[in-house]
């Protein structure tokens, strides 16, 4: 178990000053040394043993031979594995949800809005290595609302979780649609797949034809049309600049998605893809990256019953840029890293199945300046982990996010997120799980 | 594990089954439905015999006849293994495995022991182990489609309905039977599941067979019920935990008027039969165990005073709160088939923990692991994973194997065929290239009775 070095008297006494001045966090120069660990860099050769140096949440160093500052605080993790914090690129975490029944098109509707931050859910997946989550209204609507990128930080507020800085400015997310039996009911949903079809293309000329009204009235604001919030939402996907992540497993389902996205321009993450390993070929000359799920067996609904273990190498050896995803409560945050694993099960390469759990969903989620490897002037996103990130044996230690721990395991109340039972902590099993400390 | 280590189970289910070998010598055709109602255990047996009849067993044992060669039986199958893991004694390193022609295993041993006659196939991996037990599923019965028509695990018109027969409703053409069987599951504990105070009964079938009649080894294992708030999900009544409790307790009652009732009823005056009450009553007189899945502790302890109060056999099901409640389990002597280590937690099994099957079986509580019963995506579990998950949280490998083969063996009163490697065992073998429990391991081959079922590696 890694330990930490106690802070010197002089960094304990600014840390004091600093909480008692309430100056902000970004005044403190912290800086934290990761060393003696195997590190997979991801982007970059693996380190047998190295350190990771971190300062005010920003990688500053990698490498065999860092020299450690005197005034670092010390994370001896030798004998263990770093790799950068797991980018998530489909979960439900947060307890949100989007849409309700009114409309098979909402838009207008923000996860952001339906987000707890202090959900099991967030610390569930803290222990699973999860450090980023692309958090996504559901799918059972034809765009179901605005998903959140977010860092699984400890806060308070919503927007403290947003890997933005600015909700009102920036464009925080995605946008999600789903086709297939999801979005099917009785109307207004669609009850075909054509119509289905046909209600998104009436919602994307809508919003062409918004954006050209907006065009057309160029500085003068008495022209524009009335705000219109979906509309708004739909012309930043028309732009490129709101990234559509489309829900859909069978291969009929895929290349509608892909004539969509033809049709229209969108920029677009392929989610779920089971079928994908069908149409490898025209998913690849499409350019579409792909976010797979592993389930531990096909079926539990007709259009997944062509799920394969190999579909995440079948795509990669296509060309596909491949990232997994949770789609958690489906698959459980805390043992995402097994989804890889079980690619690699199926012939994945071990390099392209690190760079999915990392660096290829920074990629889906327009990140990867920010996160995804462990390069200098990334965002200090890394997860200790007890031996092979691949391996059944293997425990995430700790999770780091922004410089920040955020989980830890050998913290008994972190631990029971982990392991499960933290409900039962008022029936005072807490000790009982605290016995199995010797198991790290 | 020893056997006398499993508590109640052991010495009773292995009487029921020399019950039921004899039953099945016997001539059945003369027997009139009445004559089976005397309340005496060996007749249920019969009855229980009865479910396939004497002539189709009678033509499957010609057609096997006609199969086999004359003279003495000889070795059809060989599997090597770096490391074998019979499960009954140390593993061994270069060992053999040696299959007869019966089916049955006829030698296990090292590689300078065990001859491997010329002629016979022969396969190799890194890692032997007994074909894989999934101790508690619904696989046959509910369909990977997950469409009304292939899903038969909950009758929902009655909240008790014991009468239930899984041997009506597994389909040994399930897809999901041989995607089970490439992962090394050769057994399965399946039939009607969770949800019902009494939903029916469970079999055990091998992972193969064209027919059901072809792929069960047990008629009649257990009868399902299940405690809690799930029940109630399914019914309008029970509508609550004690209700359900008061439900069973008098169906149970009615179940023992009824068996006294036989008992003492003359031959020409014979009381009109009732499936129900007979089932429940071969379960009050421990013939057949209760399977009851209870998740919340207290559900988990309804469960022990129901059994303390009528003296059935209870196998505890699921059981998320064990960890709770494991002295009162221990006292109980009762094993558990615990719920998989990786379900999803909410609701009654909102507490799971990873790390239960490592608790309980400190405590010396026998623990088999199960895939359950899954309403959406995954339909089914992979007990392998489920019980490597369990070695990656505590267990030792071969405490973690136990769990999926010589401790699901022993619950299930199977213990005399399957679940180790040993002579007069069924050859039921899984091979492995490497640690069983490792994500990136491969099944390579599966053998159930000697038959090579599964040989790419999955």
């Amino acid at each position: 178990m890694p330990h930490l070095t106690r802070p010197r008297p002089g960094a304990l006494a600014w840390l004091l000053l600093s909480a008692c001045c309430a100056l902000p966090l970004s005044a403190q120069s912290t800086t934290i040394a990761f060393k003696g660990a195997r590190i997979i860099p991801v982007v970059g050769a693996e380190i047998p043993s190295g350190t990771v140096l971190v300062q005010d949440g920003k990688i500053i160093a990698v490498g065999a031979n860092v020299s450690i500052p005197a005034n670092a605080q010390v994370v001896d993790a030798t004998g263990k594995v770093i790799m950068p914090g797991i980018v998530d690129t489909h979960s439900h975490i947060g307890g949100g949800a989007g849409g309700d029944r009114s409309d098979p098109i909402q838009g207008d509707v923000r996860i952001i809005d339906a987000i707890d931050p202090k959900d099991d859910g967030i610390q569930r997946a803290q222990s699973g290595g999860i450090t980023t989550a692309n958090i996504m209204p559901g799918s059972g609507h034809l765009m179901s609302g605005q998903t959140a990128y977010v860092k699984l930080r400890d806060v308070n507020r919503v927007e403290d979780l947003l890997v933005c800085r600015d909700l009102m400015t920036e464009i925080c997310g995605g946008m999600k649609m789903a086709n297939g039996t999801n979005p099917r009911g009785q109307p207004p949903f669609p009850g075909t797949r054509g119509k289905a079809a046909a209600l998104v293309r009436e919602q994307f000329v809508k919003a062409q034809e918004y954006r050209r009204k907006i065009q057309a009235a160029g500085s003068d604001s008495t022209k524009r049309p009335e705000r219109n919030l979906e509309m708004e939402a739909l012309v930043e996907v028309l732009d490129g600049r709101r990234t559509v992540h489309f829900h859909t497993h069978r291969a009929d389902d895929i290349l509608t998605v892909l004539r969509l996205r033809q049709e229209f321009g969108f920029k677009l993450v392929l989610q779920h893809v089971t079928e994908g390993w069908q149409v490898a070929s025209e998913i690849a000359a499409a350019g579409v990256p792909t976010s797979v799920i592993v389930i531990d067996a096909p079926g539990g609904k007709l259009e997944t019953v062509g799920l394969q273990m190999n579909n995440a190498r079948i795509l990669d050896s296509a060309g596909v840029l491949v990232g997994f995803h949770t789609d958690d409560g489906i698959t459980d945050s805390r043992w995402f890293l097994r989804s890889a694993a079980l690619g690699i099960r199926a012939g994945l390469s071990r390099e392209t199945a690190l760079r999915a759990m990392t660096i290829n969903g920074a990629k889906m989620l327009d990140l990867d300046r920010r996160i995804g490897s462990l390069e200098v002037g990334k965002d200090a996103d890394l997860i200790i982990l007890s031996g092979d990130p691949f391996s059944v044996y293997t425990h995430v230690e700790q999770t780091w996010v922004d410089g920040k721990k955020v989980f830890d395991l050998s913290d008994p109340r972190d631990a029971l997120y982990a392991r499960g039972g933290y409900d039962s902590i008022r029936d005072g099993i807490y000790e009982v799980h605290a016995d199995m400390e010797d198991h790290n | 594990m020893r056997a006398s280590m499993l508590p109640g189970l052991n010495s009773a289910n292995l009487a029921r089954k020399r019950e039921i070998a004899k039953a099945r010598e016997m001539d059945f055709c003369g027997l009139k439905a009445g004559s089976l109602l005397t309340g005496t255990p060996t007749l249920f047996a019969r009855l229980r015999a009865l479910v396939f009849s004497r002539e189709v067993r009678g033509a499957l044992l010609i057609a096997t006849l006609a199969l086999l060669p004359t003279g003495p039986l000889a070795a059809q199958l060989a599997i090597k293994g770096e490391t074998v893991y019979t499960m009954a004694g140390r593993p061994i390193q270069n060992g053999v495995v040696l299959i007869g022609r019966d089916g049955k295993i006829e030698k296990v041993g090292t590689a300078s022991e065990v001859r491997i006659p010329n002629g016979v196939r022969v396969i190799q991996g890194k890692v032997v182990t007994p074909g894989l037990i999934d101790a508690h599923s619904t696989v046959g019965l509910s369909g990977y489609l997950n469409q009304p028509h292939d899903q038969d695990q909950l009758e929902t018109t009655g909240p008790i309905q014991p009468e239930l027969r899984a041997v009506d409703a597994y389909n040994p053409h399930e897809y999901l039977v041989g995607y089970v069987r490439q992962f090394g599951v050769t057994t399965l504990h399946t039939g009607h599941g969770p949800g019902a105070l009494a939903s029916g009964q469970t079999i055990v079938v091998k992972t193969r067979g064209n027919s059901v009649q072809a792929a069960t080894i047990d008629t009649l294992a257990m009868v399902a019920m299940t405690l809690g708030p799930d029940v109630s999900s399914a019914f309008k009544s029970p509508g609550t935990s004690a209700k359900s409790v008061a439900m069973l307790r008098q169906e149970f009652i009615k179940a023992q008027e009824y068996a006294r009732k036989v008992a003492a009823a003359k031959a020409d005056a014979p009381v009109a039969r009732d499936l129900k009450l007979e089932t429940l009553a071969a379960m009050l007189r421990g013939e057949v165990p209760a399977l009851i899945t209870a998740h919340r502790s207290i559900d988990i302890l309804d469960a022990l005073r129901l059994q303390r109060e009528f003296g059935f056999k209870l196998v505890l099901d699921g059981a998320s709160e064990a960890y709770l409640v494991i002295p009162e389990i221990k006292a109980a002597n009762v094993p558990v088939i615990l719920h998989p280590t990786m379900m999803r937690t909410g609701g009654s099994t909102r507490n799971a923990a990873v790390t239960t099957a490592k608790l309980l079986i400190d405590a010396g509580i026998p623990v088999a692991l199960q895939s359950g019963y899954e309403g959406y995506v995954p339909k089914t579990r992979i007990v392998l994973w489920e019980a490597g998950m369990a070695a990656g949280y505590g267990l030792t490998l071969e405490q973690a194997l136990g769990t999926i083969t010589t401790t699901a063996a022993r619950i299930l009163g199977i213990q005399d065929r399957v679940g180790s490697l040993e002579r007069g065992k069924d050859g039921d073998v899984a091979v492995f290239d490497g640690d069983p429990f490792e994500f990136t391991t491969h099944v390579c081959a599966v053998a159930i009775q000697g038959e090579v079922v599964s040989e790419a590696c999955h």
